[in-house]
């Protein structure tokens, strides 16, 4: 006879009904909602709060990015925003007390033309005025810490260095949505999925609460968490976003031994390349071109990283693609987030993120939870407004931060 | 990988084409008129929907001409194509501003 199956392991979360009214609502239950949740509640003592999720828990861009974590951006808002993020995950194991193998391997990222250069040496002495490590590293030196890579000359794009960033590297995803809904729950935070938000009730210019699946559910403040669906929920809450969603693909291999020691992203072939702990081969690259809320692309995207990746990494040639899958990213035009107030007052919103979203995560729920409780920015975000598009204040990231999005 | 049609060529891979994002976006009538707010309307805002979306592409591949479609964004299933200065088909939450289709 079968051993009997042994208890099913404690629940790391309630799944309570909603309530009629909460003090503040957040609209989608991914990383970024989890995060915003958290720090409404440990930093504001806002505990009568919900997290809506449409789905489950974490399971869209959460459960679909590669992973990376990172803060070397070239702007002084971005670096700002992204190196507090890199910071607050640097504590978040144990003030979580998760192990969701947060893991600083370093991120290089390569250059291979002359004008990769140029722009790698300006965004590491702009790095390093901001506090952020960061070095450029030559061939012999990105061969020494990656020894898989091909840095001969017998390629089209022959590497001619690194921007390397010691402190970067990657965490296990879905380890880390649970801890962060593990501790929201222990403080008191309603995480009601299988809840889809259909509609938003104001009064006058006031949002006061929002119309689900589930019923209508009050709330004093309501703040946008919804990724590649934020133009879906402003449009049901009546108001614009500069948003397009585009679907953004990644694959894995089978799994291998330990033979990747670091990440290694590259803008001008274009592919980013890390080993999970498990040991498949995570891969990703740029968005597919045309919009669409599909969360798949098409596979001449993934020919073509994979071109990118052997060329790096001739060993990868016997290698194989074991899954690939999508998600919806939220792109703007400057590439950078919208962490924001909107027109409609106790109306918040996180959005933007585009490809980059998961590094952000601690620094967006931070500085969003900020926003809503305090109903002003906090100095990391105050320039990640909705209004920049009007003033010109843009922040462009485009190709200046070390990956074109 | 889709197969589009080209309104002048036939179906063709995905990758002979490229993408233009939303159609019918007008430059504006009387530039020197527009306030911040319309000017950033026009720079950087575009409709997003989930659903039918009426958007440009151009066959850079092949005949290197532009043309316009109504494609699914949750499918992406091409419901019509079709070329500048004709009508839009099919009916879809960003139609053509007054004053048409440019």
């Amino acid at each position: 006879m079968a051993d009997i199956l042994p208890e099913h392991p404690d629940f790391l979360w309630r799944n309570p009904e909603p309530k009629s009214s909460y003090d503040a609502v957040i609209v989608g239950g991914g990383g970024h909602g989890l995060a915003t949740a958290y720090y409404l509640a440990k930093n504001h003592g806002m505990t009568n709060i919900a997290v809506l999720e449409r789905g489950w828990l974490a399971g869209g861009n959460m459960a679909r990015n590669t992973t990376i974590i990172r803060s070397n951006y070239l702007w002084d808002e971005s670096a700002g925003m992204y190196e507090k993020s890199l910071k607050l995950w640097e504590q978040l194991p144990e003030e979580l007390e998760y192990d969701f193998l947060f893991s600083q391997r370093g991120v290089m990222n390569l250059a291979h033309t002359l004008g990769d250069v140029r722009e790698s040496m300006r965004r590491v002495g702009a790095n390093q005025l901001n506090g952020v490590d960061a070095e450029w590293i030559s061939p012999e030196q990105v061969k020494e810490l990656c020894p898989i890579i091909n840095i001969e000359d017998n390629i089209r794009y022959p590497v001619m260095g690194a921007t390397y960033q010691p402190r970067a590297g990657i965490a296990k995803h879905d380890h880390v949505a649970w801890a962060f809904a593990r501790k929201c729950d222990e403080m008191g935070v309603d995480i009601i999925q299988n809840c889809e938000v259909t509609g938003f009730i104001k009064d006058g210019n006031r949002v006061t609460g929002v119309k689900t699946n589930r019923g209508t559910i009050n709330a004093g403040k309501v703040a946008l968490c919804g990724a590649g669906h934020s133009s879906v929920l402003a449009e049901q809450a009546g108001f614009d976003l500069p948003i397009q969603s585009h679907p953004l693909q990644a694959l894995v291999s089978e799994l291998h031994e330990p033979v990747h020691p670091t990440v290694v992203m590259s803008n001008h072939v274009h592919v980013y390349v890390s080993q999970a702990h498990k040991g498949e081969l995570v891969m990703g690259a740029g968005i597919d071109t045309y919009n669409g809320y599909g969360q798949r692309g098409a596979f001449h995207v993934i020919e073509e990283q994979m071109a990118a990746a052997v060329e790096l990494f001739p060993i990868f040639g016997r290698a194989h693609v074991l899954r690939t899958w999508g998600g919806i990213v939220d792109t703007t035009m400057d590439a950078s987030p919208i962490v924001s107030k909107t027109s409609i007052d106790q109306l918040y919103v996180n959005c933007g993120w585009g490809t980059g979203g998961f590094k952000g995560t601690p620094g967006a729920g931070f500085t969003f939870a900020h926003t809503i409780a305090n109903d002003e920015p906090h100095e990391l975000n105050a320039a990640f407004n909705i209004e920049r598009f009007e003033t010109g204040h843009l922040i462009d990231e485009h190709g200046a931060a070390a990956v074109a999005h | 990988m889709m197969l589009i049609e080209c309104p002048w060529c036939g179906p063709r891979n995905e990758t002979e084409y490229g993408y233009g994002g939303q159609a019918h976006v007008a430059y504006p009538e009387d530039p020197s008129t527009l306030n911040d707010n319309e000017w950033a309307k026009f720079l950087f805002y575009r409709t997003n929907p989930k659903g039918l979306f009426a958007e440009r592409w151009v066959h850079s591949a092949g005949c290197r001409r532009w043309f316009n479609a109504v494609r699914d964004t949750v499918t992406y299933e091409f419901k019509a194509v079709y070329k500048p200065g004709e009508p839009q088909p099919i009916t879809t939450t960003n139609a053509p501003a007054q004053g048409g289709t440019k």
